[in-house]
């Protein structure tokens, strides 16, 4: 290996280390993983229903045709216009919601976005819808009676509670440092306390188990996941042919020019 | 002769004797243009700047065909053309991955030329010249950047536009001007439109051809700094040249379909490549009313942006990014070292390059930061290294001792 072999090497073992010291600095608690699997038709017409039954009154999916999710997902046009449609839209139009903006935005201090691409404005994507689901607990003191560990001061309510049941918080004191500074909790705060966890009371009960619950949580992070981007399961497949493709290519691209090169070496 | 011979030398012929300039032209830029026969693999990413140039515009114009340069529809003709145009998101990920791409290959070909001394005499023009394509280059991709519309494109042109503000007495004027509007609105939308699909493309190809224009004119370097003009054969032809076509024509084939290979996998499985190629918060539409909590460039800015926000002072803070660009021009002169290629200069060259590099990649992660304290003082520290660097190369490249470099490229090569 010559010098500058060795000098090149060098720098991209330096540029190596980078990512590394990047990753030193970040703080935060992981998010669970969602487990989505944007192939499985099921889950997504689960979510679909879901989404439609619970989400669909306040937030609209202003870029998704309910057409092509149609035949994305593998449903009929009778099947969607009988059981998730609640608007007067034609099949071929956009998910909007039939809530007045202007209303809305009065009711709860801001209007409810719009969220077709709501898993791509977050770096956990779909995970982040999941554990959004999963993180509501009762807090009087907020105007819904509703708090959320994910999204802390979230003007949205449970609207999941009847499957859910209606979480309380657990906590514990905060932890002090050496010099009697509060440590800031990881999971969020309630009531001056760290949140360490939730329970269901055995009254507070949802019509789901906890297990249900989460299905019903990957479903509808699932549906979004796949309104965010409609063609991600046809570029995943394409992409494996192109790839191969271009990987061929390459190489009688490579034997050409070793034929050619014979002349120069 | 059969008859497809015959239409060849006959359409050939027809040519020749309209277009006399022609054949010659293909002579001295293809067949004919004696290129060393040592490039290495540093010397692909020229050939792939084109080729991503050439994937830049053609995607360009289909997206054209779909977006819609106003304030109210942009973010939502984005979108429609990733889910109702047919075959728009691969033309858009085409499109996006090429800008991201576009800054690796060509921060890689202004690497290749660092490395081994392409910017010394007779090559000042080539250089200048790639120096000014750079230069347009991050115009047209920051204008482009702002044409989605979502949330960073929006204050990423506010915080870009504001810097001009620093201008003393003209300033605030000179902001208006640019925007065509008191703040960032359809109007700074409409003609940063008109920039980056017309206006910056043309001048941009116009670089390119005289950039390649001047190369030819002197013809190129290689890895050992090895002037191969100084021995030619009794042809005229260097000895240790070969034609660019076919020779290096084939092997740049080769490098485009490794590299081709390399972006399509990039493009179907890590199409935004975890927020640094599409960033999460372009995905939420531009508002005026909510500044987002990080306001950051995309990764290709961000060492210059590092330097900008290390200095407290603003016009201060933007003379320091602009001359960070700018002090690029001055490597021919700055540069007085005999000898071009790193191969045969002293140790303390190697050093100082090196750590060059992992300053330039450095400041590059801290311009994505959040920005703490230590994170300042390191951008600080790593700003004077960058600025040091230049201003001190007259003085630290005459140092040490260089190797003796050979009057032919080596057997080994």
């Amino acid at each position: 290996m010559s010098k500058s072999a060795i000098f090149i090497r060098a720098i991209f073992a330096a540029a190596l280390l980078i990512p590394a010291f990047a990753g030193a600095s970040e703080g935060g608690v992981a998010m669970e993983s969602a487990q989505i699997d944007l192939t499985d038709n099921a889950s997504l017409q689960r979510g679909a229903g879901l989404y439609m039954s619970y989400c669909s009154a306040c937030h609209s999916l202003g870029y998704q045709r309910y057409s092509r999710m149609a035949e994305d997902i593998g449903l009929t046009q009778e099947q969607v216009e009988n059981n998730l449609m609640f608007t007067d839209a034609k099949f071929g139009e956009q998910m909007n919601t039939g809530l007045n903006q202007v209303q809305a935005a009065a009711w709860f201090g801001k209007a409810p976005p719009d969220l077709s691409v709501v898993t791509r404005t977050k770096a956990e994507g779909a995970d982040w819808v999941y554990n959004y689901l999963k993180s509501f607990y009762v807090d009087e003191s907020r105007p819904t009676g509703w708090n959320n560990t994910v999204f802390p001061g979230a003007s949205m309510p449970n609207v999941l509670w009847q499957l859910q049941g209606s979480q309380h918080a657990l906590t514990e004191p905060m932890h002090k440092s050496a010099n009697g500074e509060p440590i800031p909790c990881h999971k969020g705060e309630y009531q001056g306390q760290c949140i360490t966890g939730f329970s269901i009371p055995e009254h507070k009960k949802g019509s789901l188990t906890a297990e249900q619950y989460d299905q019903a949580a990957r479903d509808i992070s699932t549906f979004l996941a796949y309104v965010g981007e409609p063609s991600a399961v046809q570029r995943q497949s394409l992409g494996v042919w192109v790839v191969l493709f271009l990987a061929l290519f390459t190489f009688i691209a490579y034997l050409l020019k070793v034929e050619y090169w014979r002349d120069v070496h | 002769m059969n008859v497809i011979e015959r239409t060849v030398s006959n359409v050939t012929t027809w040519f020749n004797d309209r277009t006399p300039g022609l054949m010659p032209a293909y002579k001295k830029h293809m067949s004919e243009y004696y290129a060393p026969k040592n490039f290495n693999l540093w010397y692909y990413f020229g050939s792939l700047a084109m080729l991503v140039l050439v994937n830049q515009i053609v995607t360009g114009i289909f997206l054209t065909m779909n977006f819609k340069p106003s304030a109210m529809e942009a973010f939502a003709s984005v979108e429609y053309i990733m889910r109702d145009v047919s075959g728009g998101w691969l033309i858009r990920y085409m499109h996006s991955t090429g800008a991201s791409l576009f800054f690796i290959v060509v921060y890689l070909h202004m690497f290749r030329a660092m490395l081994y001394g392409s910017y010394q005499k007779p090559r000042e023009l080539v250089w200048i010249l790639g120096m000014l394509i750079f230069l347009v280059l991050m115009a047209e991709a920051f204008m482009g950047y702002v044409l989605p519309w979502g949330q960073m494109s929006y204050w990423g042109a506010q915080v870009i536009i504001n810097l001009f503000g620093a201008v003393p007495v003209i300033g605030p004027e000179l902001t208006e001007w640019i925007r065509g509007d008191y703040l960032v609105s359809d109007a700074t939308l409409n003609r940063f439109f008109a920039m980056h699909v017309i206006a910056l493309p043309l001048v941009i190809l116009l670089l390119v051809v005289l950039h390649l224009g001047a190369l030819h004119e002197v013809g190129s370097n290689n890895p050992e700094g090895v002037d191969i003009k100084k021995v030619k054969d009794e042809t005229g032809k260097p000895k240790d040249g070969i034609a660019f076509h076919p020779y290096y024509t084939v092997k740049d084939l080769f490098g485009a379909g490794f590299f081709l290979t390399i972006a399509a996998f990039i493009l179907f499985y890590a199409p935004t490549f975890g927020g640094l190629f599409l960033e999460h918060d372009n995905f939420v539409p531009a508002n005026p009313m909510v500044t987002p909590l990080h306001i950051k460039p995309v990764w290709y800015f961000t060492p210059y942006y590092a330097m900008l926000r290390a200095v407290p002072d603003k016009l201060l803070g933007v003379m320091t990014m602009g001359g960070a660009v700018l002090i690029l021009f001055g490597m021919p002169w700055f540069d007085r070292c005999k000898v071009k290629s790193i191969r045969y200069r002293p140790t303390l060259h190697k050093i100082l390059l090196t750590l060059f590099v992992i300053s330039f990649l450095t400041l590059g992660w801290l311009g994505m930061q959040a920005g703490s304290t230590i994170q300042t003082w390191l951008a600080r520290s790593l700003t004077v290294f960058y600025f040091g660097f230049f201003l001190t190369m007259p003085f630290w490249s005459t140092m040490g001792q260089t190797k003796e470099v050979p009057t032919r490229v080596p057997d080994h090569e």
